[in-house]
């Protein structure tokens, strides 16, 4: 989508470019930005959340013209938006519970068109239901499933950071293999999470034969808003989740919030794939493959894998899971996976990786 | 207003009273640091700036920048040995940038849309006299100028230009360009006298009532060795072989004829002689590794089908040969007989061995310190030993090439506006270097660099039309945006996308980008994620 633009000097890789055109710019680069999400949000130094929940909910601003309300489930978003007496948000936002975000929203949607038809307006509002990864694939996973099995008129987007940050790192089904949690501490034969657990939301959501499902990375920009912008253009059930780095749970530099996502990309950790009624229709294609290695040593929650006492057992496993994520997901070359490409925890279960 | 329920419902964009300013440990600045062309530019050009401009499509502003250092573009698009690519950053991610090829363009740009140089806004009625109409000379005139001062040029030859008109030959530099580029610099206000040879510099100065003079006449001589001859050969030297065919386009010298030297005048006449039609064989003490001679042009040679004897000299010339002796390069590479013979046929000899500086003029000035070859000069302000006279290009100690004439010939006419106010001038200090690593290379694309297409061998052996070509406009554009801006912004809006805090703020095209301090939290991202290293965290005072 983006082999058009030839910029040369930068690459279609960064926010803007003073030699495009400014409609050809990304979302981001405007000054006119509606920055949904403000400044003065108490979020961490570098915090992965607020960049994907601000490139994300702009974009759907623009997407629906500024007709948007969000529905979001309790969790660090929640938390460092919304501190009383004070919000961040610059749009019609609301906050009910943990785990019924998409409930909510599902109610939303239902009375924006109801009240839309009473006062004789065609244009409804849109509604987008968000929450980190453990309101999303845990505590609000009924509501979510029933979501999508309603078909309810609701983007849900899940930033995903791989654990509940906002309590102090706790493990969620989110949380990769290996991985050193609040409450999976470095002992055992396989010190930190557990291998053959959690699940692969994305594909599930696809499971459900939903318009749209995607996952993006706040090291894309522009593939992030492009992916936003044609949920909007979908009504019914839509599912998008975006990885999100924290500094705070992944024990990385604030200032490598972006690096890191950008090697989650690049090492075939995260593919990041768009599907469209349940079949996958376009991937991102790694531009630089990279060893998992250089994406696992920028953290400290991976620090067991990556120093002198480090298992290369384990490291050669992870590095397996990013190679079927590569092989599975076509994140190298130019083709786009026919079948419906296998849950990365069955092959954990299965022991093939 | 609507009736909120207590703690419930909170006023959008509140959050702004919440200065997150205060947990900042590192600040975010923005630095400019010195790309590595621009440090290595003889003449000290801004490079990164102009290339920024071009590839917007602004010619006219790319070529003013450019000839702020450098009032002949043209011609060292043409001339340069573009040093400054070799350095480029980007060579490190694919292929360096054609900074040469845009600068000829503009250069040519400027030409065809007969682009000129502002007068100076006021004269300061001071007047300088420049002896000797080379690229320093020029160079230090057209600074001068812009500064207001009166500038009259002397030169002895028939035309100006010095050597980029009698040594460096037309295929290299087409003449109607240098004269074009000269017209522009006397439209200025600039005067060149012509076919006046300066016997006595201090009668010249006091006769003419000036205030400063720049001796920039630069090495005129060619170096002779003495070679054993009998009396039918033709030991000729390079610089009349080469003004010789610049005056007159024609020269006798035989069909095979043996050039003695490795340096780009050997290079240059050898091409030279081949497109009169000789066979010209090029006869070097060492081998290609020892060459000075710039390798593109080195290239060009050996395409052209000229020859090369490596690790030789000659030591005897007859009627129709040479005898030369083989040499071997010792430890330190440094050539040493053999004491092995052999004879290359030849009906003559043209010595490129090297150029000298003719300093008897200069010795009749008192006080005028002269050394090997060179006039002494204060190295940071160009003047010689005697207060206002000042010495620039080859006869001073330096590169001997156009564009460390050009450099020399800016810190010259910085040297006297200095002293013409009664001030010492003093060089600015450099920014920091730019170097890759402080690069984001995931940023930029991979674009191959646009080779300026040759004229076909068979043509460029039998006449005098230009080698290298100009590149299109497409081209020209393509190329200055592979640049990669090392250390100074090119306003990519990186930095402004991916702040957590939204505390960068846009000030519009051209105006760059400015820190929110009040909710910047210091977390560093926008350092980490800026392509080019703008950005510096440095520790905040608490």
């Amino acid at each position: 989508m983006l082999d058009a633009i030839k910029f040369y000097q930068t690459g279609s890789k960064t926010v803007g470019n003073r030699l495009l055109n400014p409609s050809m710019r990304s979302n981001q680069a405007s000054e006119s930005r509606p920055n949904t999400l403000i400044s003065g949000h108490r979020a961490c130094q570098g915090c992965g959340e607020a960049l994907g929940a601000r490139y994300a909910i702009d974009a759907a601003m623009r997407a629906t013209n500024g007709q948007l309300m969000i529905a979001n489930a309790t969790g660090c978003l929640e938390v460092f938006s919304t501190p009383y007496p004070e919000s961040a948000w610059r749009l019609p936002w609301i906050h009910s519970l943990f785990g019924n975000a998409a409930a909510v929203g599902s109610g939303l949607a239902v009375a924006a068109r109801v009240r839309a038809k009473k006062a004789g307006n065609t244009n409804v509002p849109r509604v987008i239901a968000q929450g980190g990864d453990g309101g999303t694939t845990d505590i609000g996973f009924g509501p979510l499933s029933g979501m999508f099995e309603r078909n309810d008129d609701v983007l849900y987007i899940c930033y995903d950071n791989g654990a509940y940050m906002n309590t102090g790192v706790q493990r969620s089904s989110a949380t990769p293999p290996a991985a050193r949690t609040a409450t999976t501490q470095l002992v055992g034969s396989e010190p930190g999470a557990d291998w053959g657990k959690g699940k692969n939301v994305p594909l599930i959501a696809m499971a459900h034969g939903i318009p749209y499902v995607a996952t993006a990375s706040v090291a894309d920009l522009r593939d992030l808003e492009y992916k936003v912008q044609k949920a909007m253009s979908y009504h019914g059930a839509r599912y998008i989740q975006i990885l999100v780095p924290c500094p705070l749970g992944w024990g990385c530099a604030s200032s490598s919030t972006v690096t890191v996502a950008r090697l989650a990309m690049e090492t075939g950790f995260y593919p990041i794939f768009e599907a469209e009624y349940g079949k996958v229709t376009s991937v991102r294609k790694i531009t630089q493959k990279q060893p998992v290695i250089n994406f696992l040593k920028l953290q400290r929650r991976y620090a067991h894998l990556t120093g002198k006492k480090g298992d290369p057992k384990v490291l050669a496993r992870i590095q397996a899971m990013c190679d079927e994520n590569i092989k599975s997901f076509g994140l190298i070359g130019d083709e786009v996976p026919e079948t419906v490409p296998v849950a990365i925890q069955a092959l954990e279960r299965n022991q093939t990786v | 207003m609507m009736n909120k329920s207590f703690a419930a419902t909170l006023n959008p964009a509140t959050s702004l009273a919440n200065k997150t300013g205060s947990w900042r440990t590192l600040r975010p600045i923005n630095v400019f640091k010195l790309p590595p062309c621009n440090k290595q530019c003889p003449a000290g050009e801004n490079i990164q700036q102009w290339l920024y401009f071009a590839g917007e499509g602004d010619y006219e502003h790319a070529w003013r920048v450019l000839t702020e250092n450098n009032p002949l573009p043209a011609c060292m698009g043409r001339v340069c040995y573009h040093t400054c690519e070799s350095k480029c950053n980007r060579g490190f991610l694919d292929e360096s940038v054609g900074i040469n090829s845009v600068e000829r363009f503009l250069g040519d740009y400027a030409i065809e849309h007969n682009l000129s140089f502002k007068k100076p806004t006021r004269e300061t009625g001071k007047r300088v006299l420049i002896i000797g109409s080379g690229p320093a000379g020029l160079s230090a005139a057209y600074q001068l100028r812009r500064f207001g001062h009166t500038v009259h040029i002397l030169e002895m030859a028939a035309e100006p230009g010095g050597m980029m008109r009698y040594g460096i030959p037309v295929y290299r530099l087409p003449r109607n360009i240098l004269d074009a580029e000269i017209k522009r610099l006397t439209d200025m206000g600039i005067t060149i006298e012509c076919n006046h040879k300066v016997e006595d510099i201090l009668k010249e100065k006091e006769e003419g009532h000036y205030d400063a003079v720049i001796l920039g006449m630069g090495a005129s001589i060619s170096t002779n060795v003495d070679i054993p001859q009998g009396d039918t050969t033709h030991v000729l030297n390079a610089l009349t072989v080469l003004g010789d065919i610049a005056s007159h386009t024609d020269i006798e010298v035989g069909r095979r004829v043996a050039v003695y030297g490795g340096g780009n005048t050997a290079v240059d006449v050898a091409r030279s002689l081949r497109r009169l039609g000789a066979e010209p064989i090029i006869v070097y003490r060492r081998n290609r590794d020892k060459m000075p001679a710039n390798e593109e042009e080195m290239d060009g040679a050996i395409e052209e089908g000229i020859q090369v004897k490596w690790l030789s000299t000659i030591t005897n010339a007859q009627k129709d040969s040479l005898k030369i002796e083989k040499m071997k390069l010792n430890d330190q590479g440094w050539p040493e007989p053999t004491g092995e013979y052999e004879d290359l046929p030849a009906d003559a000899v043209v010595l490129a061995i090297g150029q000298n500086v003719d300093l008897s003029v200069c010795k009749k000035v008192e006080g005028l310190q002269t050394e090997k070859d060179a006039v002494t000069i204060d190295k940071e302000t160009m003047q010689t030993t005697v207060a206002g006279i000042f010495a620039a290009g080859d006869m001073v100690p330096g590169t001997r090439t156009v564009t460390a004439a050009i450099g020399m010939g800016k810190h010259a006419a910085r040297g006297v506006n200095a002293y013409l106010k009664g001030e010492v001038y003093k060089r600015a200090e450099k920014h920091e270097d730019a170097k890759f690593e402080d690069m984001h290379p995931w940023y930029y694309t991979d674009a191959p660099k646009t080779v300026r297409p040759q004229l076909e061998l068979a043509r460029r052996t039998q006449t005098f039309d230009e080698v290298q070509h100009g590149l299109t406009e497409e081209n020209a554009i393509f190329e200055a945006r592979r640049c990669l801006s090392c250390g100074n912004c090119m306003e990519c809006d990186n930095c402004y996308g991916v702040c957590p805090d939204s505390a960068v703020i846009k000030l519009g095209p051209g105006k760059g980008y400015e820190f929110n301090y009040d909710y910047c939290k210091g977390c560093g991202v926008c350092a980490q994620e800026c392509p080019c290293g703008h950005i510096k965290m440095v520790p905040e005072k608490i």
